[in-house]
């Protein structure tokens, strides 16, 4: 604690100033400073939305007009997804350690990777103006035809905010999936990939082959909505449901953009917060690998109900058991990797703990969901509501924030204040569990999704889930007070403080501009942790006490 | 009745008897898992934790049989329950024919409900106990999802064609009747209540609402109206298919296919004629599509469909 406040050696963040140096950089670390600054940003301004919306639902007269609450909805809906979750991990930790941790001195395209932060911005300018203007109250999912017939809102600004939000995704995806093939350092071979890679890799791929699909939907929104070519509309041969088949074959590989690099973070907290090797390395590869792949195959699992053929839908249940399976494997490889480990229960830890718990609520209550009959009953009610935010929330925002506690002391050199940190960590657990807990139950009573009132016999689960929130929103925010105090007064950290064994811990905090002073020879695999003898080798080959 | 705060949803109706007994299976496997999980989590995090005195020795080196046996496992307990689930599932999807049927239309943001007596009711829907009720459901506008929590059915009615839908009530009762399709600004509201009543009741209240006319003649009225009967009567001389005993059958039509005449067929007819046009019959009928309401096509749906199964009943 002596060494409070000294100035950090030369690196990327200090050595040039100007704010020119920042907006113009084509260092893969400032951009992933600039992303997190764009999607801190983002996640507010949602969680405000969802702020309201707590609020209003804790009694069942509320405080909003309905159509302030419908668009308070599709807020928070569309910039959680788009402008938070999607480029959440990928943008920010992916964009800074990925070349870090292959061995590389930036990302393939540089330039693209800047620019995808610009065309991000430009997204995010258009949703704005859509939200200014007077907001939409489609709900994120712009289901036909209440959209392009009937909706009186700024659904064309919206759809077109999402449409240019794409290409951020596809050059972002792109940009990995190039580096990680082209620029690994000697000697990283694919199977001594840190996990964290191999989660970024396939959900890359996903965003590369899912999000064009995204831009044909918008754009034939934005022209149905427009000139009225009848797609969408049954009076004129279009079909309500063809814009759903559509829209979830893009929204549903969504869903495991947002979860895959979650899931890849994670690993790596656990093999070093555990001390040991990560259980079924190769396991873990393919797992990733075919959930990116069947999550192409499971999109009619939202529309159970809605009147596609019987058959079928028996055809795209028994696909989401399917891609549930990789998903189980998972938690358990993660859970055994506790065994005969050496735990530290430090911030990231707790964070990574909560994710996996977390995970597995939100899958096996996916799992009922993928059921058939269940469905039935419990769609587009606040099961699902709950469903996919103990995975979309819970889970990737907690591996988001353990991550980003991991991380810090790589990324501004200097420690967070770990009380504060794991303080928040099991808040957000709290929290989580309170907000979304109870929305299960509503559920399964039948309370409707995207619905402003409710009858007064629900208000009790209502209420909790609404004091759940208010933990939750000072568990989201306390890290933006510490984490911000930590840049100035944090304690110096040094190379590699928890001694982890990838390769961006074998270089100085904060990394120089050009990450490694010389290129690093990888000699072996990812998670060299010895329980036994409390000795761990880093991907250099170097043996440390 | 009224509990301070409902933990479960009632179940009355066949179909909620054997869903809620699935969704409690299930929960049951999926607290297992989840006990699992966590208990294997705790036992390593006490076991493991930095400093304890536990043997770190022998780590497992070879971890694929774990692996494999786990994903087997997973496997066959993932495809018991989803046979379960689809075989239920399609138990409550293929409507049987119903002992009364309704129609049902929704609007933003109510529900129209049309009785084969020629009763309707708004946001309300008197059913008699212990006997299967057929819906037949269109929407005027957006999407809108008819749904019955405590009987755990629910159907998305899609605008531009026929969905169906069906239940058996066991317990008289007054349930909630729900949209669960976000359909716009009052969709919140757009509620009903489905009333379940002994036979008698339901008899008292059949007689109550004093309509003289069936939904079938109400329809018949409109087939003269609209000029069907001028092609389709019996002593017509246009050359055009009879409508006597055309509910339920199959039809070969121009192109070579074949299609069940269900409500679904016949609206198709009557609003895209030339679309599906019978075999052997000219392409001469006019199309009605936005000259009839959804609450007139289906009495004119209603009376096709009367006069189809009298012919059977003969």
């Amino acid at each position: 604690m002596s060494s409070v406040a000294v100035e950090l050696p030369p690196n990327y963040a200090n050595e040039e100033h100007t704010i020119g140096s920042w907006l113009l950089t084509r260092d893969h670390k400032r951009i992933a400073l600039l992303f997190f600054a764009s999607i801190t940003v983002f996640f507010f301004v949602g969680g405000f939305a969802a702020t309201l919306m707590r609020l209003h639902l804790a009694t069942p007269q509320g405080l909003l007009q309905p159509s302030v609450y419908n668009r308070m909805f599709t807020m928070h809906g569309v910039v959680m997804v788009w402008f938070f979750l999607i480029p959440s991990i990928p943008t920010t930790l992916g964009n800074f350690f990925i070349p870090m941790m292959i061995g590389a001195h930036d990302l393939a395209f540089p330039r693209i990777n800047l620019a995808s932060w610009y065309v991000f911005n430009l997204s995010g300018l258009v949703l704005l103006y859509a939200l200014v203007m007077g907001g939409v109250d489609t709900g994120w999912t712009f289901y036909t035809p209440f959209s392009t017939l009937y909706s009186n809102s700024y659904v064309f600004a919206a759809a077109m905010a999402v449409f240019i939000n794409g290409f951020s995704s596809i050059m972002t995806g792109l940009n990995f999936v190039v580096t990680i093939h082209r620029l690994r350092a000697p000697g990283m071979t694919w199977v001594r990939l840190p996990l964290f890679v191999w989660g970024i890799y396939s959900v890359s791929l996903v965003m590369l082959t899912a999000t064009p699909v995204l831009a044909m939907d918008t754009v034939l929104l934005a022209v149905e909505r427009f000139i009225g070519v009848g797609l969408f509309d049954p009076r004129r041969g279009g079909d309500p449901l063809l814009w759903q088949h559509m829209f979830w074959f893009y929204s549903h590989p969504a869903v495991y953009i947002m979860i895959l690099p979650a899931m890849g973070v994670v690993s790596e907290l656990i093999a070093c917060y555990a001390r040991r090797p990560i259980f079924g390395y190769a396991g873990m590869t393919i797992a990733m690998m075919s959930i990116a792949i069947l999550s192409f195959f499971v999109w009619a699992h939202h529309m159970f109900v809605a009147g596609i053929s019987i058959y079928s839908a028996v055809v795209f249940s028994l696909m989401t058991y399917f891609v549930a399976v990789p998903s189980a494997i998972k938690v358990f490889n993660w859970t055994v990797s506790l065994h005969k480990g050496r735990i530290i229960f430090d911030a990231p830890m707790i964070y990574a703990l909560g994710f996996v718990l977390l995970f597995t609520i939100g899958g096996l209550t996916g799992l009922m969901l993928a059921t058939l009959a269940i469905d039935v009953d419990v769609h587009a009610t606040y099961f699902v509501i709950a469903h996919f935010h103990y995975i979309m929330v819970g889970a990737t925002v907690s591996a988001f924030f353990g991550g980003l506690h991991y991380w810090w002391p790589k990324m501004t050199g200097r420690f967070y204040p770990e009380m504060w940190a794991r303080f928040a960590a099991i808040l957000t657990f709290v929290g989580f569990n309170l907000t979304f807990f109870p929305q299960f139950i509503l559920g399964y009573l039948g309370m409707p999704r995207r619905s402003y009132t409710y009858p007064p016999e629900w208000q009790a689960w209502n209420v909790l889930s609404s004091a759940g929130a208010s933990i939750l929103a000072v568990a989201y925010l306390l890290p933006l007070f510490y984490l911000g105090w930590s840049l100035v007064w944090g304690r110096r950290a040094g190379p590699n403080p928890w001694g982890a064994t990838g390769l961006e811990w074998t270089t100085s905090s904060p990394p120089p501009k050009e990450n490694f002073e010389r290129t690093p020879v990888v000699k072996l695999g990812p998670y060299s942790y010895d329980p036994e003898r409390g000795s761990y080798i880093t991907q250099d080959g170097v043996r440390h006490a | 009745m009224y509990q301070w705060v409902p933990f479960w949803p009632r179940t009355a109706a066949l179909n909620a008897v054997v869903v809620n007994n699935l969704y409690i299976a299930e929960l049951g496997v999926c607290g297992l898992i989840m006990a699992m999980v966590v208990g294997m989590m705790v036992t390593f995090c006490i076991r493991y934790r930095n400093g304890s005195a536990a043997s770190r020795a022998g780590l497992a080196q070879k971890t694929w049989h774990f692996e494999i046996g786990w994903t087997t496992a997973t496997l066959v307990a993932f495809l018991v329950l989803f046979v379960w689930g689809a075989s239920i599932y399609i138990w409550l999807y293929k409507s049987p024919p119903g002992d009364i049927e309704v129609y049902v239309v929704a609007k933003q943001w109510m529900w129209k409900i049309q009785h084969p007596g020629g009763q309707r009711e708004i946001n309300a829907l008197h059913v008699p106990v212990d006997k299967t009720i057929r819906l037949v459901m269109a929407s005027q506008d957006v999407i809108h999802s008819f749904f019955v929590p405590a009987f755990r059915i629910k159907h998305d009615v899609v605008p531009g064609t026929y969905e169906t839908l069906w239940f058996k009530a066991t317990e008289p009762g007054t349930y909630k009747l729900e949209c669960t399709q976000y359909c716009g600004l009052q969709h919140a509201t757009m509620k009903g209540e489905v009333v379940v009543m002994t036979p008698p009741d339901y008899a008292g209240w059949l007689s109550a609402q004093g309509v003289n006319q069936s939904l079938a003649q109400q329809g018949e009225a409109l087939f003269r109206e609209h000029g069907c009967s001028g092609c389709h009567g019996l002593n017509s001389t246009v050359h055009a298919p009879t409508l006597d005993g055309l509910y339920g059958s199959l039809v070969h039509l121009q192109d070579g296919s074949v299609r069940r005449a269900d409500e679904r067929y016949i609206r198709d007819c009557i609003l895209a004629p030339r679309t599906f046009t019978v075999a052997g019959y000219p392409p001469v009928m006019p199309d009605f599509s936005g000259q009839i309401g959804e609450d007139d096509l289906m009495k004119l749906v209603a009376y096709i469909q009367s006069i189809g199964s009298q012919r059977v009943s003969r």
